[in-house]
């Protein structure tokens, strides 16, 4: 079931008596109930303002915003408020308020004029910290949690307001690598298995990868829409974040630093050893060739290169 | 997992906290009554609740002295201390800003204004007509002090929907540098006894309000002080900045509206009677966090009113200095009193940040 969906819609701004500057344009974007998209692209690619736009926190230049079925802007504030709940990059100080509270004013639209908490709110606040696994941080006050505590806090209050969609701009950003993976464990399980609708903007290329049900990749106007391996197969990410100084490489997934070539070397060996031996070389300039005429040969704990044995990469690379 | 340890966890309880909201009410019947029992003339207790009851004190100047003096004085200064905390704690949050009071948005220089252009630049001739400094120490003053005041109300009402917190912040700023200027300009040129006059009014009294300016600033207070009722709840989803408030379905344009009618309605009104009456309005919504250790608006709107009554009471009784003759300057006491215990609430919390969310 389609929960948030546009027409034809241009996103951009529209500067205080100037021409309005389109950030994209003609997008028919859909994003189903127990669907988790990830939204990748370059800085200033225009993600926050697709996010901002469909959050319906900024009018589109062109096109409409509907949720569930309704023009967002035609919505009241609070019943956008119960249909979709975001999480933001910003960190905030929420003052002497326990995640507990925090939590509970994602019953906000729900709360009569002085937001009191019925039974049946508490309850939904108390399942939203479960949801995130976050129950032993009930009682602690906001300030004093880690960013991947906040994070997960932000996210049950996200789920207090008993959304259908959710949108998250760079939930991850941070984060160290075993919370950014649970962050998203945590995303994906809502997704799949509760039927929300989840959308979030990252720059983490690989865990996007093996997470996503689908990637919104927006680059330079362009939103290409695919599975993550699609998008790799047919040469988008390397065409969105062409230039700039590195190239994506399509073997692995992953980037590469262009670095000033210092010419090829082979390197004689099998295993870990080797594969990171490669690594160690690509990464001070040289390219690794296994019919170069020079070699770095790997023996079980030194290196050999030329005449000379070597400790440590470190030392080999330095002496290279 | 450990669901079992889960099972026995206690969810934390989001309620007031009544004994110490009772403490305060307390705390606040006490100073009430000592109030109107001491001052140069000491009155005993008993006495003075005979003369509360309609009966016949053991002398009769007590009951002019309580009914005409000091019943008044205690009611102002109940309604100024809860008006400028409550203005104080709005506009705190409202512009995420610890150092934020009452008369950011320059109330109290658009009020300070108008009372230096009616005492100080009346001509020593139209002086002469107005007669005597008493008729511009109370009525003209207030007067000047009100439309001083609602100026700069309507102007703050008129450029809050065009600009962000800010700029709006810093347009206040502005504007305070702009009348201190005017009014040294008027001070460098007014006679010494205008001067005085002038010089009076800022130090700031809860004595001057008649029972007949109490008419019209109770309904006041009373209106604003409900509004700002009203805005606990837009208030803590402001904590969470703008962008989130908006996303939990607060519309934000009139949350801000409502609050700072509100909060200038209580500034200005405060400032028109008592003039401008410094520090409890930024101290108070500090003591109110370090008390209840919260920043949930639902407790700290009434816990602010009665910390700020309970403050400006006891501000105004050493004040008094009972059993002299003598009257301290309400301004000075305020901020005597008041800066040491702010300094010690901060370091105790060791992070202001942290305890108002900013």
């Amino acid at each position: 079931m389609a929960m948030l969906q546009t027409d034809t819609l241009t996103i951009g701004y529209r500067p205080h008596r100037r021409p309005a500057h389109i950030v994209s344009e003609k997008l028919d974007l859909t994003l189903e109930a127990g669907q988790l998209i990830c939204l990748l692209g370059p800085n200033g690619a225009g993600k926050s303002t697709l996010m901002r736009t469909l959050a319906g926190m900024q009018p589109p230049l062109g096109g409409r915003v509907r949720l569930g079925g309704d023009d967002i802007a035609s919505l009241p504030s609070r019943t956008v408020a119960k249909r979709l709940s975001i999480v933001l990059t910003e960190r905030i100080d929420a003052g002497l308020l326990s995640a507990y509270a925090l939590v509970a004013l994602g019953r906000y639209p729900y709360t009569d004029w002085r937001g009191r908490l019925t039974a049946a709110d508490e309850t939904i606040v108390q399942n939203a910290i479960d949801a995130v696994g976050a129950r032993p941080l009930a009682h602690r006050p906001v300030s004093q949690l880690s960013d991947g505590e906040r994070q997960k806090i932000m996210i049950a209050r996200a789920l207090a307001q008993q959304p259908d969609v959710i949108l998250l701009d760079e939930p991850t950003a941070y984060l160290d690598l075993p919370r950014r993976v649970e962050i998203m464990q945590i995303l994906r399980r809502l997704a799949h298995d509760d039927g929300r609708a989840i959308l979030l903007s990252t720059h983490d290329l690989h865990l996007a990868m093996r997470s996503a049900d689908a990637i919104w990749l927006l680059a330079n106007g362009k939103l290409h829409i695919g599975a993550p391996e699609d998008l790799v197969l047919n040469g988008a990410f390397a065409a969105a974040f062409a230039g700039e100084g590195v190239t994506f490489d399509p073997m692995s997934g992953s980037f590469h630093v262009a670095h000033a070539h210092r010419g090829s070397i082979a390197v004689v060996g099998d295993g870990v050893r080797a594969v990171w031996t490669a690594r160690a070389l690509e990464r001070v300039g040289f390219q690794v060739d296994a019919a170069a005429p020079l070699r770095v040969i790997c023996h079980p704990t030194t290196w050999e290169y030329g005449t000379a044995e070597y400790r440590s990469l470190a030392h080999l690379t330095k002496h290279l | 997992m450990n669901t079992t340890t889960n099972e026995h966890t206690h969810w934390p309880r989001l309620a007031l906290r009544p004994y110490r909201l009772l403490l305060l009410i307390g705390l606040l019947l006490l100073t009430f009554t000592l109030s109107l029992s001491l001052g140069s003339v000491n009155i005993p207790f008993a006495d003075v609740i005979t003369i509360l009851t309609g009966g016949e004190p053991a002398k009769a100047t007590w009951s002019v002295i309580i009914l005409k003096i000091r019943l008044p004085r205690a009611i102002t200064a109940v309604l100024a201390g809860a008006a400028l905390a409550i203005s104080g704690l709005q506009m705190q949050t409202l512009f995420r800003n610890p150092l934020a009071g009452p008369f950011v948005l320059g109330i109290s220089s658009g009020a300070s204004l108008g009372v230096a252009l009616v005492v100080l630049s009346v001509s020593t001739a139209a002086g002469g007509l107005l007669a005597s400094l008493g008729f511009l120490g109370n009525i003209g003053i207030v007067l000047a002090a009100t439309l001083g005041s609602a100026f700069v109300l309507i102007a703050v009402m008129l450029v809050a929907h065009r600009v962000n917190n800010m700029t709006l912040l810093i347009l206040g700023l502005l504007f305070g540098y702009a009348t201190s200027a005017i009014v040294s300009i008027l001070l460098y040129f007014a006679i010494a006894e205008r001067i005085q006059a002038y010089i009076a009014w800022t130090f700031g009294s809860f004595g001057g309000v008649t029972w007949g300016q109490l008419q019209v600033l109770i309904p006041v207070i009373l209106f604003a002080l409900s509004i700002a009722w009203l805005s606990a709840k837009p208030l803590n989803a402001l904590l969470l900045g703008e962008a989130y408030a908006r996303s939990l379905g607060l519309t934000i344009r009139r949350a801000r509206w409502l609050i700072l009618v509100s909060a200038s309605m209580l500034a200005g009104a405060i400032t028109a009677y008592c003039g401008p009456i410094g520090f409890v309005g930024v101290a108070v919504p500090h003591l109110c966090r370090s008390l209840f250790n919260t920043s949930d608006h639902r407790v700290l709107v009434p816990g602010t009113i009665l910390i700020g009554s309970v403050v400006a009471l006891t501000a105004d009784l050493v004040a008094q200095l009972p059993g002299s003759d003598t009257v301290l300057p309400l301004n000075a006491v305020t901020s005597l009193l008041g800066a040491p215990i702010v300094a010690w609430v901060i370091l105790r919390q060791r992070n202001l940040r942290a305890s108002f969310g900013g």
